[in-house]
């Protein structure tokens, strides 16, 4: 389990406890954080998922896949250093703390 | 506002009236005991046991609770009254309604021969469905799954990957007739030829073999008999019209709908994989994807308070088989011409189809960037040439309309 804030584009926080092994994906839509639209379900299909992860942890999380470095090419939204797609993010106790900001836009 | 069906579309019609700023009473009336859930990966991550049900949920309870929309489950709506605008659910009770949104999905279609009641022969549609060939699979050493589309090759290729012996019986002469190219359909038969899956077309089925009410083998009209424990129906949907039907609602092959999802009676939309939109020219287009249920439901919540946001998005849908990830775009049904970029040997390729020179779809073979440039192309009617199509060297994205 881990705690993961997640701030939207007009800056409204919500704080969400997140099973381990779960999406970070998974955990913000079952929350209703309202800036990931998950519309794939996390099949890596659709880029709905966008976000950029702590700075400071963008490089300890398993880098990601071929599949999710072609899709992130592809965001609606700036594509930037820590930007990766959620459902692709499984969390883990070492997750606890982390912030997570979201795009202005998915699609 | 009420809407039947809690599953991917009649959720979204929800959503997004309360985004569109309706502030009055939503009822989601659902008849499976789940909220509303993911159908995508009861194919793939979880027959493959990598993900667990409860991540399945599209949208957990404190979701509904702060929405404010009063999620019915295990509750059918036996019918609709449009005179009085209410529906009739099963226990006898009635809901009047403003605006009524139909969201019913579809079923899966029943195979027409003898021996389909056997135990061991499933078809998958709900998470229950997903629950018995889980177990299912869990026993079985030999798998026969009759038809090959997507919904059949997807668990074909779960099986194989469990190790179990995999046939797959398909009646017409290729893969995937209804839904993809004759091209593709090849790629994939050699794909789960080469996974080690037996790939039969022309395989008609006429008959199963049980023992002791279970099923043993599925006889085809070539007079053969294939040995199963396990038989997996898909064969295709049906949609539930049935409440459409019930009270005069236009039907044909899925209630019709137009590009706003609205149905002949101003107060009722209808969205997802029980509807079929009118095209003006032909056949009505029935299209079963995550996507056009989405859409369709933004359309109709847009429609239910008098607004337009009609769609036309190009649909896309996707599939992920072995380590394969399919991703299409456009309808490539009435293509005159295909080119490639990428090489099917590699299992890394787009074919792009077109038809008198303009692009209609892209089937993307682990191109996920193919795939998502060719949206915005197909989107914004963007004109490209097959030579660029097929040329590696010019980035698809680099072909976009300046200015958009
Ligand atoms: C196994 C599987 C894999 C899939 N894979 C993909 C994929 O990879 N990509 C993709 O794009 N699409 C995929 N799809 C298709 C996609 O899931 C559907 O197109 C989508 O779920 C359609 O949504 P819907 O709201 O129209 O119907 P559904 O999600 O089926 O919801 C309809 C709901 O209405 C309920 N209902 C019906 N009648 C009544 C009534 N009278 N009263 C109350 N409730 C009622 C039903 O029980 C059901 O829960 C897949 C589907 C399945 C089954
Ligand atoms: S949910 Fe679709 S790519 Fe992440």
């Amino acid at each position: 389990m881990a705690k993961v804030t997640f701030i939207e584009h007009d800056g409204l926080e919500q704080v969400v406890d997140i099973p381990t092994g779960w999406t970070l994906m998974q955990g913000a839509v079952q929350s209703g954080v309202a800036g990931i639209e998950g519309e794939c379900g996390g099949s890596c299909a659709c880029a709905t998922c966008h976000c950029y992860v702590d700075e400071a942890l963008v490089d300890s999380l398993p880098p990601p896949s071929e599949t999710e470095e072609e899709m992130l090419d592809c965001t609606a939204s700036e594509r930037r250093s820590n930007s990766r797609l959620s459902c692709q993010i499984r969390v883990s106790d070492a997750l606890d703390g982390m912030v997570v900001r979201l795009p202005e836009a998915q699609s | 506002m009420v809407i039947v069906g809690a599953g991917q579309g009649g959720l979204q019609v929800a959503e997004s009236l309360r985004a569109e700023g309706y502030d009055g009473p939503i009822t989601l009336i659902g008849e499976e005991a789940s909220a509303p859930y993911h159908r995508p990966p009861l194919s793939k991550a979880i027959l493959a046991g990598t993900m667990e049900e409860a991540q399945l949920a599209i949208r957990g309870a404190e979701f509904f609770e702060r929405q404010r929309i009063a999620l019915l489950t295990g509750t059918r709506v036996a019918a609709i009254d449009r005179s009085a605008r209410h529906v009739r659910l099963e226990d006898g009770r009635r809901l009047e309604y403003r605006g009524l949104a139909l969201a019913t999905g579809a079923r899966v279609r029943r195979l027409p021969v003898a021996g389909d009641e056997l135990d061991g022969v499933l078809g998958l549609r709900s998470l229950d469905d997903a629950r018995r060939i889980r177990v299912a699979l869990d026993r079985a050493a030999r798998v026969v799954v009759i038809g090959g589309g997507y919904i059949g090759l997807e668990v074909a290729a779960a099986a194989r990957k469990r190790g179990l012996e995999v046939t797959i019986l398909e009646a017409a002469d290729r893969l995937l007739a209804r839904s993809a190219t004759p091209f593709l359909a090849a790629f994939y038969a050699d794909l789960h030829r080469s996974q080690g899956a037996l790939v039969e077309l022309g395989a008609k089925v006429v008959a199963l073999d049980g023992q002791g009410g279970r099923v043993t083998a599925v006889r085809t009209a070539d007079g053969r008999s294939h040995p199963a424990d396990l038989v997996v129906v898909g064969v295709g949907i049906v949609p539930d019209t049935a409440l459409a039907e019930g009270c005069g609602l236009a039907c044909d092959g899925g209630i019709l709908v137009d590009d706003s999802a609205r149905t002949d009676d101003p107060a009722i939309v209808a969205v997802g994989d029980c509807t079929a939109r009118r095209t003006g020219t032909g056949t009505p287009l029935r299209l079963e994807s995550v996507q056009n249920a989405v859409e369709q439901g933004r359309s109709a919540a847009a429609a239910l308070l008098g607004r337009e946001r009609p769609f036309t998005a190009a649909p896309w849908f996707w599939s992920d088989q072995y380590d394969v990830k399919l991703q299409i775009v456009g309808l490539s049904a009435d293509h005159d011409r295909m080119v490639l970029r990428g090489s099917p040997e590699d299992r890394r390729f787009s074919a792009f189809y077109f038809r008198r020179d303009a692009l209609v779809a892209i089937d993307s073979i682990n191109r996920p960037a193919d795939h998502m440039a060719g949206r915005k192309l197909l989107d914004h009617k963007t004109m490209i040439t097959p030579e660029q199509a097929a040329d590696e060297s010019l980035p698809l994205a680099s072909l976009m309309r300046p200015g958009r």
